[in-house]
């Protein structure tokens, strides 16, 4: 085929990366002791659609790996190995492996060969594992004219029975047998268990060889009825590797018995060679003779129909049309979310009904088809979708933002018509407002995303956090469902590593302490998000011992920090976002080095968060974590100042209030603390920090806004309030530059510009700067 | 200077031969010419929303259909003519390196063909711009024409439009 493959690149570049999270997600799911077949089915599927695509294009390095992971994980999901702790790890480190050769294929990253090879050979090495101990099963064959298989053959690197019906004339055959044989004696050792007739065209050879099946069915083409052509991987020692192909080699094999069968059908007829009482309980599935009797046989006893297949599960099982001749193609994984084209594909098929007589079947199988196609669709992303590059959604953002502004205008010049005359006119702008903000509604809403997206890297993180620290943990997250803006899930997710990390580390104490501690050994990280108030908040709390008040002011005073034993238990905790500040006694590989919760907290506030901490000796430590929703539209409440307009955004206002003469109390000459129900709050006054003229200078004549930011609250003075409104945040920075005490900008109803106010600042402002005395 | 006007030839990699089209446009009763591929529109003086803080020849911003553009007036800046806004006022709206700046100056005059040979190198001297600004002196008949590394001067430190690179 002459097709350029690499225009399919990012397709297979996306969809492989969507098989590893979905493998790596299964991996962490799932538990070693009782693992639920339907998870081995998916890791077991992720892997061989993995190994498929990247063998469909070329990719050989992730092939050797998946090959090797699928060998593995096809042992334990047929039930002859269990799977262990071991395995998981290994196919995690796996899982790592591919996706660092899959960003060098896209050439973002280094390719890391070395970790390639010695995870092929750790693989390697847990399947020999396996073989061991595994005993010679050789079952009776379902396949009725195939004979027994012999009680053992030689173990050898690998072998396979061939089976296959010779062409051409009876009286040429032997010669073209006797080549074949000669041929086949060359890349290994041949028995020949049954050998054709004039009548029987029909042979079975079995051939000890390392050389790969698709090489034999290369030799056996020229002189096999390619219908009939059944390479069957033997069931030894070292032939579990090649036992992961069987499932495509057993495709025509299926058809072998066909072959065999021939009297009714010659395509069809392998759905007949199972014996009949064993044909009735058989679901379609079986029909298709994917797996080797063996297979079949255990099958059958489990009643588990669905379990061994993998790509056939989406169809429908009730219905399944039998492919004639279905390519090894078709069996590959990148084809898989399209069965449609399977059926669509066979001109020539044949309806099978899943029969009354397997109830335990039928009953087992539509669950699980049903969950498959349901845990894909969440990994995924539905089926429904369209892949649209962020760009476009911004920029339509930015002009539903601009059709918001210019049909606040329209509204604002409608005001002064006379509603009598105009009234069609003022319908419609009515309806005109409802139909932008639905629309706006809408638009933002395709920018969000649910935070799981975040929380599922989590824990992959803990569980190898956990290990390396000897550690128990337990994470739980809470409210993954909560969306959030997609430029903020991204930029999120470090700061929350960070912050759970830290509590892995610092937070959570080992199992020995705990115990002693009265706790139980297992710690527990809990991840939550919710939403409060127009606000994002995301939790990471855990059950440790707490932050030390008194270690922390010791090192504080070790760094020559002024502080008090008398500080506020919250002002100690912001201590160790002070940068370059650490507690730890000792840097380890996964922390201590002092930089990080600084770090944290600039990345949060750079998105216009605030990061909170609440801590108690020996119960454990919360931190909070309060993100706007968007950063791009914002609830805000536009106040006056003398001829200026400025927007506070509504996420800080407490509340605002009219000052009374006896409110103000003055220190020190100054008047600059307002009494609000028995507390004291200092005053800033927004027309002094921003020099704005003309702004009103009577506390009585003035509104005061109470805000509160960073934990800490402020009076702000204003002239008044204007209005409340959603605005849409635009840039200063775009064409001008960082201005203190703004945080951002947005166009008004009336085409001007209002700036917005940045109030963690200047509820600062109003600890750090002392006011002149007036 | 010469020195600047040949580091912006090397930045800008021009024919020799070619000639290069300039906007003129007056502060007071000086003429100034500035690289009209800079140009992004023309537009009237409009209200503009002040910044708190900043320098006097920072007017403010306004809305420039949906993106927020910072306004100088050159006149201020300059210390020349009289900074008087009326309906006559003019403002050149300039995309410098990606960013949209807008100037108020006295007047727009036209566009100029200038070969490189009329721009002669300024001399060093004292004025309220800083001449390494001056890409050089264009002779146009009797008219003088101040050229102006407009990139150059809005984007450095003394305007205070972009941050500081240690900001």
């Amino acid at each position: 085929m002459a097709i350029d493959m690499s225009q399919f690149y990012q397709v297979f570049f996306e969809e492989a990366a969507e098989h590893l999270a979905s493998m790596e997600a299964l991996l962490l799911a799932i538990d070693p002791g009782a693992p639920d077949p339907e998870d081995v089915n998916a890791l077991f599927r992720a892997a061989h659609s993995i190994k498929g695509s990247s063998g469909t294009f070329g990719f050989q390095d992730m092939m050797e790996v998946t090959h090797i992971l699928e060998t593995m994980l096809d042992r334990v999901r047929k039930g002859e190995a269990p799977l262990t702790d071991e395995m998981v790890d290994a196919s995690l480190v796996a899982g790592d492996v591919l996706k660092n050769l899959l960003a060098a294929h896209r050439g973002e990253d280094e390719a890391d060969r070395a970790a390639a090879e010695a995870i092929c050979h750790r693989l390697e090495g847990l399947c020999r594992a396996l073989d061991g101990p595994r005993k010679a099963q050789s079952h009776a064959s379902a396949v009725v004219p195939l004979p027994d298989p012999q009680p053992e053959a030689p173990r050898s690197p690998a072998g396979f029975d061939l089976l296959f019906a010779l062409i051409g004339d009876v009286g040429g055959e032997r010669d073209a047998f006797a080549d074949l044989l000669t041929e086949l004696g060359r890349i290994g050792t041949v028995d020949v268990l049954e050998t054709p007739t004039s009548g029987d065209r029909h042979c079975h050879l079995r051939i000890v060889t390392d050389v790969h099946a698709d090489v034999l069915a290369g030799i056996l083409d020229f002189v096999a009825d390619a219908a009939s052509l059944r390479i069957e991987p033997l069931v030894t020692a070292e032939g579990g590797k090649e036992e992961a192909y069987g499932f495509f080699d057993d495709l025509p094999g299926a058809a072998a018995g066909a072959g065999e069968w021939r009297s009714s059908d010659d395509a069809y007829g392998f759905f007949e060679p199972l014996s009949s009482s064993v044909a009735d309980k058989v679901t379609t599935e079986e029909a298709y003779g994917f797996f080797d009797e063996q297979e079949v046989a255990d099958l059958l006893a489990r009643q588990q129909v669905a379990e061994p297949y993998g790509f056939f599960t989406e169809l429908p099982v009730q219905e399944v049309e039998a492919p004639a001749q279905l390519t090894q193609e078709t069996a590959y994984g990148l084809f898989e979310p399209l069965p449609a084209v399977v059926e669509v594909a066979l001109p020539v098929a044949v309806e099978v009904q899943v029969t009354e007589e397997v109830p335990a079947a039928a009953a087992v199988a539509p669950p699980q088809a049903v969950r498959k196609s349901s845990a894909r669709t969440a990994g995924a992303g539905d089926s429904g979708s369209i892949r649209v590059s962020v760009e476009k959604v911004d920029q339509m953002i930015n002009l539903v933002g601009e059709l918001v502004i210019t049909q606040a205008m329209l509204t604002q010049a409608a005001v002064n018509v006379d509603p009598v005359i105009c009234e069609r006119l003022i319908n419609g702008l009515a309806q005109l407002e409802r139909n932008t903000r639905d629309l706006q509604e809408s638009v933002m809403s395709i920018r969000m995303m649910p935070i799981s997206v975040v929380f599922s890297r989590f824990p992959r993180v803990v569980r190898d956090l956990s290990h390396k620290l000897g550690k128990q943990v337990e994470l739980k997250t809470i409210g993954e469902s909560t969306e959030m803006d997609k430029s903020l899930v991204e930029r999120i997710t470090d700061p929350l590593t960070h912050l759970v990390r830290n509590s892995l580390d610092h937070g959570l104490e080992t199992p020995e302490k705990r115990r002693a501690a009265g706790k139980s050994e297992t710690g527990t990280i809990t991840l939550s998000a919710y939403h409060q108030s127009g606000n994002i908040v995301i939790e990471v709390g855990d059950d440790g011992a707490g932050l030390n008040r008194a270690r922390i002011l010791a090192k504080a005073r070790e760094r020559g920090m002024s502080v008090s034993d008398s500080m506020s238990d919250q002002d100690v905790w912001q201590l160790i976002m002070e940068p370059g500040f650490s507690t730890a006694d000792q840097v380890t590989e996964v922390s201590g080095r002092g930089v990080g919760m600084d770090v944290v907290k600039k990345n949060i506030s750079a998105m216009g968060g605030r990061i909170e901490l609440d801590s108690m000796a020996g119960i454990g430590t919360r931190i909070t974590v309060r993100l706007p929703l968007t950063l791009a539209i914002l609830d805000g409440m536009s106040v006056g100042v003398g001829p200026e307009t400025y927007i506070i955004p509504l996420s800080y206002v407490m509340e605002s209030m009219q000052p009374e003469r006896g409110m103000m109390k003055s220190v020190s000459g100054v008047e600059r603390l307002i009494q609000v129900r028995g507390e004291y709050l200092p005053v800033v006054c927004l027309h002094e920090v921003f020099r704005i003229p003309g702004a009103i200078t009577d506390w009585s004549k003035g509104i005061m806004v109470v805000l509160e930011a960073d934990g800490q609250s402020a009076a702000l003075f204003i002239d008044q309030l204007i209005g409340q409104h959603q605005v849409v945040i635009k840039s200063l920075e775009a064409n001008y530059r960082r201005v203190q005490g703004i945080a951002g900008a947005t166009i008004m109803g009336d085409g001007r510009v209002a700036l917005i106010l940045d109030v963690p600042m200047l509820v600062g402002m109003a600890r750090r700067v002392m006011p002149a005395a007036a | 200077m010469l020195q600047a006007a040949q580091t912006t030839a090397t930045q800008e990699p021009e024919d020799p031969g070619v000639v290069q089209e300039l906007l003129t446009f007056t502060l007071g009763a000086e003429e100034y010419a500035i690289d009209i591929l800079k140009v992004q529109e023309i537009r009237g003086y409009d209200a503009v929303t002040t910044i708190a803080n900043a320098p006097s020849f920072i007017k403010g911003v306004i809305n420039l259909r949906g993106t927020i553009v910072p306004i100088v007036d050159l006149r201020i800046k300059f210390s020349v003519g009289v900074a008087e806004y009326t309906p006559f006022t003019v403002v050149i709206i300039l995309n410098i390196a990606g960013r949209v700046v807008g100037m108020v100056v006295d007047a727009v005059s036209d566009v100029i063909a200038l070969k490189p040979e009329q721009i002669r190198p300024a001399p060093d001297f004292a004025s309220s711009v800083d001449t390494a600004y001056i890409m050089g002196l264009g002779a146009l008949g009797e008219r003088m024409l101040i050229v102006v590394d407009i990139e150059r001067l809005m984007l450095s430190s003394e305007m205070a439009l972009v941050d500081d690179a240690a900001a």
